[in-house]
């Protein structure tokens, strides 16, 4: 399985992430691809993306003048949330891959969780409302207003849209100031973090798992505990990377459905299971 | 509790719906086209410029 989620992650993100010349130019894709969505945080600006960013496409969207519904991101949100929930976060989110692969990384003992997670868990509901829905919605600069979490913390947004821009762009490079410094010091800390805490991004910050997970419990993508079968070993939670009972996995907006669970069961009485009609 | 335990079967094919009809409804009004606008242009706030 987790041969599989890493296989998946990669070919995904190389997919959306596609547009070699755009890398190779310091030029972003501008083909039609762009008025759809990936489901995982790419930002639209990376080189390659060949298609846009979910939480960005809210934000452009939240920026219009006077406020208007912004129908067709929520209809992204609703379309592959409903489909995948966090599925999304566990198998497709590219920034997610990184931080898998650095958490593979032998150094340091290892944690699932920061101290006070009971209370820093809600940290990406406050990103959520603060910045992306309220910045967005009323964040001036100058006099447009500006996409206030891709702006101010988005990680993704500098590691795969920034450095690669910069790199090949000798323009765009000269005007980096302190905004850019800003945010490479979030994304080094959150990579150096990632190596000891799992997925730090994805539990405390990511606004976009915030809106998959409330998703998670109807989702059509679902994990299944067959609690009669159950002999209550605790392996699962101890596979678990975030640390989830067998009862909370299925409802839980922390899982992200990496499967682990299901592959260490001795009873197999946890699995992957599309979600059944009446 | 029957019910409860329906809406949680059915609550993808809802959510899907409600998708697909949020969707049509932001194709029509435009949000794709702002969507398109934005991101076919380097977002100098998304790369630490703006």
């Amino acid at each position: 399985m987790k041969k599989l989620r890493t296989a998946v992650q990669l070919i995904f993100t190389i997919v959306t992430n596609g547009y070699m010349y755009g890398f190779l130019q310091g030029k972003i894709y501008r083909g039609s691809l762009k008025y759809a969505c990936v489901p995982g945080l790419n930002c639209y600006s990376c080189p390659g993306a060949v298609a846009s960013c979910p939480l960005g496409a809210l934000q452009a969207l939240l920026n219009r003048q006077g406020f208007q519904v912004p129908f067709a991101a929520l209809g992204f949100f609703f379309l592959f949330g409903s489909l995948f929930g966090r599925f999304v976060c566990g198998w497709l989110c590219p920034f997610g891959l990184v931080q898998d692969l650095l958490h593979r990384i032998p150094l340091f003992r290892k944690r699932k969780r920061l101290p006070f997670h009971h209370v820093l868990k809600y940290g990406k509901y406050v990103v959520l409302v603060c910045l992306v829905v309220v910045g967005s919605s009323f964040l001036f600069g100058g006099f447009a207003k500006v996409p206030a979490f891709c702006k101010y913390l988005c990680p993704s947004g500098t590691l795969l849209g920034a450095l690669p821009l910069l790199g090949a762009n000798e323009a765009l490079r000269g005007q980096a100031g302190g905004l850019f410094f800003w945010k490479l010091g979030l994304l080094v800390f959150l990579l150096l973090l990632s190596v000891k805490v799992y997925r730090p991004f994805c539990q405390y910050l990511c606004p976009l798992g915030a809106i998959y997970g409330w998703f998670n419990r109807f989702s059509l993508v679902q994990v299944h505990w067959e609690e009669e079968r159950c002999i209550f070993c605790r392996a699962c939670q101890r596979a678990c990377p975030v640390d989830l009972s067998p009862r909370e996995i299925s409802r839980s907006p922390e899982c992200i459905r990496c499967g682990k669970c299901a592959e260490v069961c001795p009873e197999k009485c946890i699995h992957f299971r599309k979600k059944q009609s009446a | 509790m029957a019910f409860w335990k329906n809406c949680r079967r059915h609550g993808w094919l809802a959510g899907l719906l409600t998708g697909a009809l949020f969707l049509g409804i932001g194709a029509a009004s435009g949000d794709l086209a702002v969507i398109w606008r934005k991101a076919v242009m380097i977002c100098m706030e998304c790369i630490g410029i703006g």
